[in-house]
C-alpha cells in the first residue's frame, strides 16, 4: 500500500496537470503540518485559539442522558468560530497555502460551511477568496452566502447538473487545473486526490485530541461510543481519529438515508446520501473509495434534507476504516433528523445543524450498542437550516416540532 | 473495423503510429452519441471524409473534471440520449471509417465495467470492438499501472497528457508509460476552443523533443491558422474537440437537419487537416 492510500481506497485519479501541484501540496503537508517547518504548527494553534476560539467544550447533555438511560457528552464545534467543525481545516489550509507562498484562494462548499469557514480564514489571513456553489445549494443556504459574501469572497454559482456539492467539486477542480500556479484549492472534506484526505483529517484531528482528553477528566475513562455524522467524513475523521487505535470505543458514521435507502437506476438518482451504507467501489473526485453510482459507473444524484451530507461519496479512509470492522456505518431518514432536530433544540437547548440533527436521530434508534458513555460531535449549529427546517416540518408534520404560527395568518 | 489484435500479451499495436507517419495527422475529437446516437453516426464518418487520421471519441461520463463548458455540455446531450459503455461499442461497431479510434473517457467507467476484475474486461471488450487507444484524463502514469497492462495484453495504445506543469521526474514517469502519441496540453485549464495559441505550447514541445512516440497537441485550437501554427512549432498532430463540439451543439440550437451539420463538420475537418499540411510544408511555399 503506498502512501497515498488506505487499503485499496484513495490515490491521485486527477488531470496531469494537477499532478505538480498535489506533488508539492504534499511536500509542504510533510514540511509544515507534520514537521512543523518555520513553527507552522505553533502559528496554527495559536490562531485557532485565539480566532478560532478552541478548546471547544465537552458538556453533558443531561436530559438526552435521562431519555436514554446512558450518559451522553457532546463535543461542542458548533461553538468553534463560524459554527462548524469547518474552520478547523480551512484555517489549517488557508494557513498552509501562505506558507507555501500562494497568492489565491478557492474552494467549493455545499451547505455553505466550508465556504463560510474559508471566507472567514481567508479574511483573517488576507487572502483573496472565490468560492463555488451549487445553484440548488445558493437557494437552500441563503444565510451562508450572504457570510461569504460579507467576508469578502465570491461566490460562484454552479448551473450544472442538479447543482449540489458533487457539481461544485467538479467546478473548483476545473479553476484548479486553470490556476494551479499561484492558487491553492481548500477542499472542505477528507476527500479528494492524496494529501487531501490525510491533510484534512490531521486538521480536523484536534476535535478527538481535546475530546479524548475531556472525556477522560470527567470520567476517569474512554467512551463506549463516538456517534458522528457522515457526508463526505471530516467531522466524522475528526471526532474518530484519536480514537481509532482504542479498540474498545465503538465508532458510528450517521449517513443520511434521505427519502429512502431505494435506488432508481434509470432516473440515475439515489434519493439519499448513504454511500458507506449503500455505495458501490468507484473513483470520483480524485480518489477510489464508496459512491453512489449506477451500474455503468456513472454518479448518481445524491439527496438529504441536509445539503452538508448531500454528496454521492465518502472519504477513503472512512471507506477503509468500515471495511476493516473498525467504523460501523448506520443511516436515519430525512424525517427521523428533522425529529431529532426538534428533539434536541427543545430538551437541550441547542439548535444543531441539520447534519448534526441525523447523529441525535441515531441515539434514538440505536440500541445497546452505544453502551453507558457516548460522545455525540455536534458538528455544526443549525441557524443556516431554519428556513429548510420549518419548511420540511410544515410539509411532513413533524410531531417533535412546536407550534410555529404565532405570526398573523400563519407562518408566511 | 481493423480486427482484435490477440490477447497474448502483444506489444501496443502500431496502427496510431501509423497515422502520424505521412506528414501532420489531424486527430478531431466528438463526443459519441451527442447529441443522439444516429446523429453522431454520420457526424463521425463526416469527420473521416473530411481528412482525420485518427478520431478520438468521447465516451460520456457524469463527472468529467477536465472539460470545459462545450465538451461537459455536449457529454449532457449524449448521456440524455441514452448513450452507455455498452451502446459505445455498438456505435464504434457501426462506424464505417478507415480511421484508428481511440475513446476518451474516465476512469471510472472502465474501472466499474469489470467489477471486481478492474479495467481488464473494458480494454478487453474495447479491443474487440475496434478502438486503437485509450486517453483517461483522470488517470495520471502514477494510477496507470493495472490500464496499461490491460492495454499491453490486448494491444491497445495508452495516450498520456504531458501539461505545461508536467516537468522532471514526471516527464520520464509518462515517457515510460506512454504509447500510440502523447496528448500535449498546450495551456493550462479545461477543455475549449481560444483565440489565442498558448506561447506555453512550444517549451512543452522542446521538454520532449527527443521522444519517440508522435506528439499531438490540443487543447484550444479552433482554425486551420491555429493548426498551421501549432505544427509549425514541431507538433506531428493537432487535436480539436471543441471547436467541432461547438459545430454540433450550433446545430441542435439551430434545429438544423444532421446531414446539415454534417456537412459543416466535414467543411471544418478539411480546413483544420489543409492547417496542418501548411505547418509542415515550407513557409515560402505559402506565397507563390
Amino acid at each position: 500500500m503506498s502512501d497515498t492510500q488506505f487499503g485499496r481506497y484513495g490515490g491521485q485519479y486527477v488531470p496531469e496537470a494537477l499532478m505538480p501541484a498535489l506533488e508539492e501540496l504534499e511536500d509542504a503537508y510533510e514540511r509544515y503540518v507534520l514537521g512543523n517547518e518555520d513553527g507552522f504548527l505553533d502559528e496554527f494553534r495559536e490562531r485557532i485559539r485565539d480566532f478560532g476560539g478552541r478548546p471547544t467544550p465537552l458538556g453533558r447533555a443531561d436530559r438526552l442522558s435521562d431519555r436514554y438511560g446512558r450518559e451522553v457528552y457532546l463535543k461542542r464545534e458548533d461553538l468553534l468560530h463560524g459554527g462548524a467543525h469547518k474552520l478547523n481545516n480551512a484555517l489549517g489550509q488557508v494557513l498552509l497555502a501562505k506558507y507555501m507562498g500562494k497568492e489565491r484562494i478557492i474552494a467549493e462548499t455545499g451547505a455553505g460551511q466550508h465556504g463560510t469557514a474559508t471566507a472567514m480564514a481567508a479574511a483573517h489571513l488576507g487572502m483573496p477568496c472565490e468560492i463555488y456553489m451549487g445553484r440548488t445549494d445558493v437557494n437552500r443556504q441563503r444565510p451562508n452566502v450572504f457570510r461569504m459574501r460579507i467576508n469578502g469572497a465570491e461566490v460562484n454559482p454552479v448551473d450544472i447538473g442538479r447543482g449540489t456539492l458533487k457539481e461544485a467539486i467538479s467546478e473548483t477542480m476545473r479553476d484548479w487545473s486553470r490556476t494551479v500556479e499561484d492558487s491553492h484549492y481548500v477542499i472542505g472534506s477528507v476527500v479528494g486526490p492524496s494529501p487531501f484526505p490525510r491533510m484534512v483529517r490531521d486538521f480536523q484531528a484536534i476535535i478527538s485530541e481535546e475530546a479524548r482528553e475531556q472525556i477522560r477528566e470527567r470520567t476517569g475513562g474512554l467512551p463506549d461510543s463516538v456517534v458522528a455524522c457522515a457526508g463526505g467524513g471530516s467531522n466524522t475523521m475528526g471526532m474518530f481519529h484519536e480514537f481509532v487505535p482504542d479498540e474498545d470505543v465503538s465508532l458510528f458514521a450517521v449517513e443520511a438515508g434521505g427519502s429512502s435507502l431505494e435506488v432508481d437506476e434509470d432516473a440515475g438518482v439515489a434519493p439519499n446520501s448513504a454511500s458507506l451504507s449503500t455505495g458501490a467501489d468507484g473513483v470520483l473526485h480524485g480518489a477510489r473509495t464508496r459512491l453512489l453510482q449506477d451500474s455503468d459507473g456513472q454518479i448518481m444524484e445524491s439527496h438529504s434534507v441536509s445539503a452538508g451530507l448531500d454528496y454521492a461519496g465518502v472519504g477513503p479512509e472512512l471507506a477503509y476504516l468500515v471495511d476493516e470492522g473498525r467504523v460501523t456505518p448506520v443511516n436515519v431518514d430525512d424525517d427521523a433528523a428533522l425529529e431529532a432536530f426538534h428533539r434536541f433544540s427543545t430538551s437541550e437547548g441547542i439548535i444543531p445543524a441539520l447534519e448534526t440533527a441525523h447523529a441525535f436521530a441515531y441515539l434514538e434508534e440505536a440500541g445497546d450498542e452505544l453502551g453507558e458513555v457516548v460522545i455525540v460531535n455536534v458538528s455544526g449549529r443549525g441557524d443556516k437550516d431554519l428556513e429548510t427546517v420549518i419548511e420540511e416540518t410544515d410539509r411532513r408534520g413533524i410531531e417533535a416540532a412546536p407550534e410555529m404560527s404565532v405570526f398573523d395568518g400563519g407562518l408566511r | 473495423m481493423s480486427p482484435p489484435p490477440s490477447g497474448d500479451g502483444t506489444e501496443p499495436a502500431d496502427e496510431l503510429a501509423a497515422a502520424f507517419a505521412d506528414g501532420p495527422a489531424f486527430v478531431p475529437y466528438l463526443v459519441a452519441g451527442d447529441p443522439d446516437y444516429e446523429s453522431s453516426l454520420q457526424y463521425v464518418e463526416a469527420l473521416a471524409r473530411g481528412g482525420a487520421d485518427v478520431i478520438e471519441l468521447g465516451l460520456p461520463f457524469s463527472e468529467p473534471i477536465a472539460e470545459g463548458p462545450t465538451i461537459q455540455s455536449a457529454i449532457v446531450r449524449s448521456l440524455e440520449a441514452g448513450m452507455s459503455p455498452e451502446r459505445f461499442f455498438a456505435f464504434v461497431e457501426e462506424l464505417d471509417v478507415d480511421v484508428p479510434l481511440v475513446c476518451m473517457t474516465y476512469y471510472n467507467l472502465l474501472y466499474q465495467y469489470g467489477a471486481e476484475e478492474g479495467s481488464r474486461p473494458f480494454v478487453e471488450r474495447a479491443a474487440e470492438a475496434g478502438i486503437a487507444g485509450f486517453v483517461v484524463p483522470d488517470l495520471p502514469a502514477e494510477e496507470a499501472g493495472p490500464l496499461r497492462a490491460a492495454c499491453d495484453e490486448f494491444g491497445l495504445d495508452l495516450i498520456f497528457i504531458v501539461a505545461p506543469t508536467t516537468r522532471g521526474e514526471r516527464l520520464e514517469r509518462t515517457r515510460e508509460r506512454v504509447s500510440g502519441y502523447v496528448y500535449v496540453q498546450a495551456r493550462l485549464g479545461t477543455t475549449g476552443a481560444r483565440e489565442e495559441v498558448s506561447d506555453r505550447t512550444e517549451s512543452s514541445l522542446e521538454r520532449i523533443d527527443d521522444w519517440d512516440v508522435p506528439k499531438a497537441v490540443g487543447f484550444g485550437i479552433k482554425t486551420g491558422d491555429h493548426a498551421e501554427r501549432i505544427v509549425r512549432a514541431g507538433a506531428d498532430g493537432v487535436i480539436v474537440g471543441s471547436a467541432l463540439v461547438d459545430v454540433v451543439a450550433e446545430g441542435v440550437e439551430e434545429g438544423r437537419p444532421a446531414a446539415e451539420t454534417a456537412a459543416i463538420l466535414e467543411e471544418r475537418a478539411t480546413e483544420l487537416k489543409r492547417g496542418a499540411l501548411r505547418g509542415a510544408s515550407e513557409p515560402e511555399a505559402e506565397q507563390p
